[in-house]
């Protein structure tokens, strides 16, 4: 799973703390589902070094760029992506493709950090 | 001892192996001056009878090859072998979609100098392609007339990602009382814009139109390249 190997690569420059956290932006229009993906996560750290940490899903709604209004602008519903202040259609998708991975949060003894 | 986590923050796309893959291929695609088509739908919208027609409209002129997503089994790429021209399957086993590493892996030995066109025939599956850069140049999506006229609004996503709509088995519209205007508009609902052409690969209705219109892309691309 790519989630898991990502989170795992960049933990791994990090010193190779225990991840705990691993913070997900997901798109609305990303073509994956966030039930789906909480569901498999713990199956798919199994035996790797994120086994027992969690993910924290962010979901990002698909945001369009009307030309008209020269602006960004948040579409009521991905079956309809026309402006909703002018009506006008769009296909310039700005935000909600995302699949990212945002951050991980380590474990970490405090007393070792400041000592 | 209190244990205090840390955050780090990170950006990396989950996807980066796969993009980071595909743009390789798009690469020596063009390289190599060969146009990649890659085909979406549901299971049973005829992907394959609209790319058997496809292939043996295109055999006389072009230089042309297929690779053929499939679950389980090997019969797409046999019926696809019946135009002419050479198909390799890829078997993805529980997998539900393509991914840019399994085109280069099934691409193995084939030197693409020697193609014209390239057909990459996705598992039918509406949701997970639509994640996955294969590196092709032109993604279509296709759906027949039986599947029902909200088809695009109920997978809005992979709509959306495609550059070209084909709406199959026109000779049926009729029959199944195929409400043209309503699918039409919820095309462009989900993807403005979007190029939307209507075919029937057993009555040949359409397909010239189609060809033209690849051609016509093949063309835009290869002069943006020079």
């Amino acid at each position: 799973m790519s989630i898991v190997e990502g989170a795992t690569e960049e933990a791994a420059r990090h010193s190779g703390e225990r991840v705990e956290v691993v913070h997900l932006q997901l798109g609305q229009l990303s073509g994956v589902v966030k039930d789906a993906l909480l569901f498999s996560y713990e199956l798919a750290c199994e035996g790797t070094p994120l086994m027992g940490s969690r993910l924290e899903i962010e979901e990002v709604a698909a945001v369009i760029f009307c030309r008209d209004c020269n602006a960004e602008k948040d579409i009521t519903s991905i079956q309809d992506f026309r402006c909703p202040a002018c009506g006008k259609a769009s296909s310039e998708v700005v935000r909600g493709r995302e699949l990212l991975i945002v951050g991980l949060e380590l474990e970490h003894e405090y007393a070792a950090a400041t000592g | 001892m209190s244990m205090q986590p840390r955050l780090v923050e990170v950006r990396r796309n989950v996807l980066k192996q796969n993009d980071v893959l595909a743009a390789s291929l798009r690469a020596s695609f063009a390289d190599a001056g060969v146009f990649v088509t890659s085909l979406v739908s549901s299971p049973g919208t005829g992907k394959t009878e609209f790319l058997e027609k496809t292939l043996s409209m295109l055999r006389p002129d072009f230089r042309v090859a297929a690779l053929v997503g499939d679950l389980a089994t090997a019969n797409d790429a046999a019926r696809l072998e019946r135009a002419g021209v050479p198909v390799r399957q890829i078997t993805t086993g529980t997998i539900c979609h393509l991914e840019a590493q399994m085109v280069s892996d099934a691409l193995g030995d084939w030197d693409l100098n020697d193609l014209d066109h390239l057909f990459i025939e996705n598992v039918g599956n509406l949701v997970c392609p639509s994640s996955y850069d294969l590196g092709e140049n032109l993604r279509i999506v296709l759906m027949s007339v039986t599947e029902g006229e909200d088809k695009p609004l109920k997978y809005p996503t992979i709509f959306n990602t495609a550059d070209v709509a084909v709406i199959t088995k026109m000779d049926l519209a009729d029959a199944v009382e195929f409400d043209r205007e309503t699918a039409l508009k919820s095309i462009q609902a989900v993807r403005p814009g979007i190029e939307v052409l209507e075919v029937s690969a057993k009555t040949g209705d359409g397909m010239e139109k189609w060809i033209d219109f690849l051609g016509s892309r093949k063309k835009m691309r290869a002069s943006k390249a020079a």
